[in-house]
């Protein structure tokens, strides 16, 4: 099991579907452990009755089929699947709704969807997604299935908003799935535990003639704890940690991650005023 | 090739495709690592061996490549065993006149050789170079053509630092000799791998071609390095550019750092947020 973290660590991301799909037809009996450990890109379905995409994860899974957050039905159609109680499909609904405004707002496209159930210790878990661009096509599907999707009627691969090109005409190609999961506590004394693990899976990639193609893609996951007053409601206090931590990964991905890559290759070759720089001593 | 059924009960063919697809997979400098995880996760040593042994006629030297692991070095003339996972040459022999180019030949190679090594002992800290004739090593006087490949690798490896890269430059140079010019085709490709507390990845490429005119040796070889050297900075400069332009175009068009509103999203007003998109949609400005 370690090993096939450590396997999943250093594969390329691009590769991490195939990967996945590896390791799962290899050590059958860690399935459930590897599927909760490993993030893996979202797939997308289609709500036929609202005719709206919703986005497929662990956590709107039962047997083989997914809860539409839109239409609360399982697809394909699924007798006594699980759902969650009234009041909580109410804030849930109401949490799909400002989630997609505010996905709008950052990210000018993509789908999301966000799933929510009660827990043992009478608290709840939010699931927040966001998908945006294209998926990748694992095209080395050298064997066994893939895991996720059995459902080959309708998984939608693009998010229908021509993103996947990106508006500002650099982007060749690039996806950026977010995973964020929080759980919540029971409320006392008005406030509650949130314990917030989110990761953010992405690859961009710029071609053109005179520079050929440059392509980055990564993913990295973080936690956050935070005890926070309800006065404002749940929604309020998830969707504000949400918010600075994908800020927060954002910023590192830009920065750090992308940063650490681009002084790799100036190591690799130093650009030329380094280089001259250092003739004179040798 | 997807059929459920199959998951349960893999073959050992399987089970060293799969072996072989991580092995050839994993980023630079890290195959030790991804050998010993495949090796564990495998369970199995027979199969283990197998797949290390096919997963590997794809080096950078299979340019050099006499056989699946005897490599040889035109410079020294030597001919190199090598074990591919241990990344260790386990034996070292003289190259036989049949493998090696004829005199002909060498002194054009042989020439280019020293205005590479010179162009990329300034270029690259970590750089090795290779030259290698591909096509009409027996070629023994003008009149023919022949062709020769040049490799470039450059590799940086700091696994207490998280992050390995390598640089890697193929140049295909065709000796035309009814023209009586040089054709040159250069695959560059970039990569580097950071994976502190993370896995982030970069994979760059680029094609590019020129062309000079066939001279003596000597001549040959300091238009050709002048070619590889001017194309390379070139490039360098271009994902100097690609860099730059992520945070305000490519990194925006996946996830803006600030909504449209440049401001924090209002989660404590809501309801006036739905509202208020609701009287844009209708006006029709979205966006």
């Amino acid at each position: 099991m370690e090993a096939a973290m450590g396997l999943m660590r250093r594969i390329h991301p691009k590769h991490t579907e195939t990967a996945l799909s590896a390791l799962l037809s290899l050590l059958p009996h860690h399935s459930s452990d590897l599927l909760s450990q490993l993030d893996q890109p979202l797939q997308v379905l289609c709500d036929m009755d609202i005719g709206k995409e919703f986005i497929l994860c662990e956590y709107n899974r039962d047997a083989d089929s997914y809860r539409s957050p839109w239409s609360n039905k399982y697809h394909p159609p699924l007798e006594d699947g699980q759902l969650p109680s009234p009041e909580l499909r109410k804030l849930e609904i109401e949490a799909n709704d400002v989630f997609a405004i505010y996905r709008d707002q950052y990210y000018e496209g993509g789908i999301s969807s966000v799933y929510m159930w009660e827990d043992e210790n009478e608290g709840f878990v939010a699931c927040f997604l966001i998908k945006k661009g294209k998926a990748f096509k694992s095209s080395e599907s050298i064997f066994v299935a893939n895991y996720a999707v059995t459902l080959n009627d309708c998984v939608c691969g693009e998010d229908g908003s021509k993103s996947g090109q990106g508006r500002r005409g650099y982007l060749e190609e690039g996806s950026w799935d977010a995973i964020h999961v929080i759980q919540v506590g029971p409320e006392e004394e008005g406030i509650a535990h949130y314990c917030l693990t989110s990761t953010v899976m992405l690859s961009l990639t710029t071609h053109d003639e005179s520079s050929g193609t440059f392509s980055l893609s990564g993913s990295i996951r973080r936690q956050m704890n935070m005890d926070l007053a309800v006065v404002e409601g749940h929604l309020c206090n998830m969707g504000r940690m949400i918010e600075e931590m994908e800020s927060k990964l954002r910023n590192s991905l830009d920065q750090v991650y992308f940063g650490k890559t681009r002084e790799m290759v100036c190591t690799l070759r130093p650009p030329a005023e380094v280089a001259q720089l250092r003739l004179p001593d040798s | 090739m997807a059929d459920e059924e199959y998951e349960e009960v893999l073959s050992d063919k399987q089970k060293i495709e799969i072996a072989k697809w991580f092995l050839t997979n994993s980023p630079p400098g890290e195959i030790q690592y991804v050998a010993k995880d495949v090796r564990s996760v495998l369970m199995n040593e027979a199969l283990y061996n197998t797949a290390c042994v096919e997963a590997f006629p794809v080096l950078i030297t299979t340019f050099g490549e006499l056989n699946k692991n005897e490599y040889l070095d035109p410079r020294t003339a030597q001919v190199a065993i090598v074990d591919h996972v241990k990344q260790v040459c386990t034996e070292v022999r003289h190259a036989t006149d049949e493998e090696l180019p004829s005199p002909y030949i060498e002194e054009f190679r042989c020439a280019l050789d020293a205005e590479i090594v010179k162009y990329v002992g300034e270029a690259y800290p970590k750089g090795i170079c290779s030259v290698y004739c591909t096509n009409g090593k027996d070629v023994e006087e003008p009149g023919f053509d022949f062709e020769f490949v040049m490799l470039i690798s450059a590799a940086r490896h700091s696994p207490q630092n998280f992050c390995n890269g390598s640089w890697r430059s193929i140049w295909k140079i065709e000796f035309k000799d009814d023209l009586q010019i040089i054709e040159l085709r250069g695959t560059l490709q970039v990569g580097a791998h950071y994976f502190e507390e993370g896995n982030v990845q970069l994979d760059a490429n680029h094609e590019c071609k020129d062309s000079t005119m066939l001279q003596s040796p000597e001549d040959c070889a300091v238009s050709i390095a002048n070619i590889i050297r001017h194309h390379e900075t070139e490039y360098l400069a271009s994902l100097e550019t690609s860099y730059l332009n992520l945070p305000d175009t490519t990194f925006k068009d996946l996830r803006r750092k600030l909504p449209v509103t440049r401001t924090l999203f209002p989660w404590h007003n809501t309801l006036q947020i739905s509202l208020n998109r609701d009287i844009t949609k209708e006006i029709g400005t979205g966006k």
